[in-house]
């Protein structure tokens, strides 16, 4: 899917996405000549078609997580299904306020380890000691995590 | 005057969201993961009822009993059984560094497959608009099954066993995911009526380029009248590997890991 600016003649170049959190999709793209931007708005429909081929559109930011389109995206997984394994480790020498544990706690346990570990690798990347509510909220911007 | 508008192909400039690019390193995950596989056979037959699963469990565990690393995939994700059968119902799966580790089941035979992710009693339920879901499931099975394939860290293997459910459809997924058509073993029972609906699968799997490894006749000896495995084999120049009884025992399935 490739977006034309006509009068220009010159492909338009993604800006920005955001996920309103009612299963639609905004995706807008600027003409790299005359500025003009355009939105493309997908339908619930079209936004989980999307979704379920694993792949993001403005590109990826972070690489996939094992099993995330899964863990991601069934309605039906079992809070212990996985175990924390190795992700235990991970979080050596991060901290986690009352805060962000209550939030990381409301997240269902079928896709709570890898979120976690997301925040974490996040957070680790950045040289970041303690998660907070304010972090979690950073990462999924950054990450286009909005869906999570 | 109609607009002049370049096509899609015509346009070559970079595009941030490289989703050709974002499936193709998809596909190449997978491949690598494969890379440590020595066999990839799958399970397959155009009809219901005749005792794939049954037949995957068994053959993984009698291969495993000959000293193979088996891994087993339970494809059939809407009717998991797999796990059952190879007695890891309550395995659970440990995320690592490299991917998700499968379970251990009878035998020592690895495995994964959806029973051991989805709660007790739920059916395979997709989050999105239950309206005209069948424009997207598709694509989640697809995109699950590719994750199953690609994020299990399924280590060294000397062969994969893949547990499709009745029909084509995860066939033709497999057959697009992975980097050659795969390896069939086809299951069937005697009857005509099975007979039937293995021969559109075994000739779409031929269609695709699938070697053939041979032809399971299940259920032998009872009720289930009939000519199918022989048929079959006539038909697509592939032998009957296996007739198994209604009781098969150890040895049943010894002789058939040896013959493949």
């Amino acid at each position: 899917m490739r977006f034309l600016c006509v009068e220009c003649d010159r492909q338009m170049t993604f800006e920005e996405r955001q996920l309103p959190g009612d299963g639609t999709l905004a995706a807008a793209f600027r003409c790299p000549k005359c500025g003009r931007v355009v939105a493309m708005l997908t339908n619930p429909m079209e936004t989980q078609l999307v979704s379920s081929l694993g792949v993001k559109i403005g590109g990826t930011t972070v690489p996939a997580e094992p099993l995330e389109m899964i863990r991601s995206n069934v309605a039906t997984g079992r809070d212990d299904a996985f175990t924390d394994g190795q992700l235990d480790g991970r979080t050596v020498g991060l901290s986690w306020s009352t805060d962000a544990q209550e939030r990381l706690a409301r997240v269902p346990g079928f896709v709570r380890g890898m979120v976690k570990k997301i925040y974490a690798d996040y957070a680790k990347q950045r040289g970041i000691g303690e998660i907070t509510p304010a972090v979690m909220d950073a990462a999924r911007t950054e990450l286009g995590l909005e869906g999570m | 005057m109609p607009l002049h508008i370049r096509t899609y192909h015509e346009l070559t400039e970079p595009d941030r969201s490289r989703l050709g690019d974002q499936i193709a390193a998809q596909r190449r995950r997978l491949a690598e993961r494969l890379a440590a596989v020595g066999r990839v056979l799958v399970v397959m037959s155009g009809k219901g009822g005749v005792g794939k699963s049954f037949v995957t469990a068994h053959l993984a565990r009698a291969l495993a009993r000959d000293g193979r690393a088996v891994g087993v995939l339970d494809a059939d994700l809407n009717g998991p059984t797999v796990a059952r059968l190879l007695d890891a119902t309550d395995a659970r799966l440990v995320p690592q560094d490299d991917g998700i580790l499968p379970a251990t089941g009878a035998d020592g035979v690895r495995l994964v497959s959806m029973a051991q992710l989805l709660a007790d009693g739920q059916p395979l339920a997709f989050k999105g608009p239950a309206a005209e879901s069948f424009v997207w499931r598709g694509a989640a099975e697809a995109g699950a099954l590719r994750e199953l394939l690609a994020d299990i860290a399924w280590g060294t293997l000397d062969v994969l066993l893949l547990d499709l459910p009745p029909g084509m459809q995860r066939f033709l997924e497999l057959c697009d995911l992975l980097p050659a058509a795969p390896e069939v073993l086809t299951v069937t029972i005697p009857t005509p009526e099975s007979r039937d609906a293995v021969r559109r699968a075994m000739r779409a799997a031929v269609e695709r380029g699938s070697p053939l490894a041979g032809i399971v006749e299940n259920m032998v000896g009872g009720e289930f009248r009939g000519t199918a495995g022989d048929d079959l084999a006539l038909e697509f120049a592939t032998p009957v590997v296996a007739r198994i009884p209604w009781h098969p025992t150890p040895d049943t399935w010894h002789l058939l890991a040896t013959r493949l």
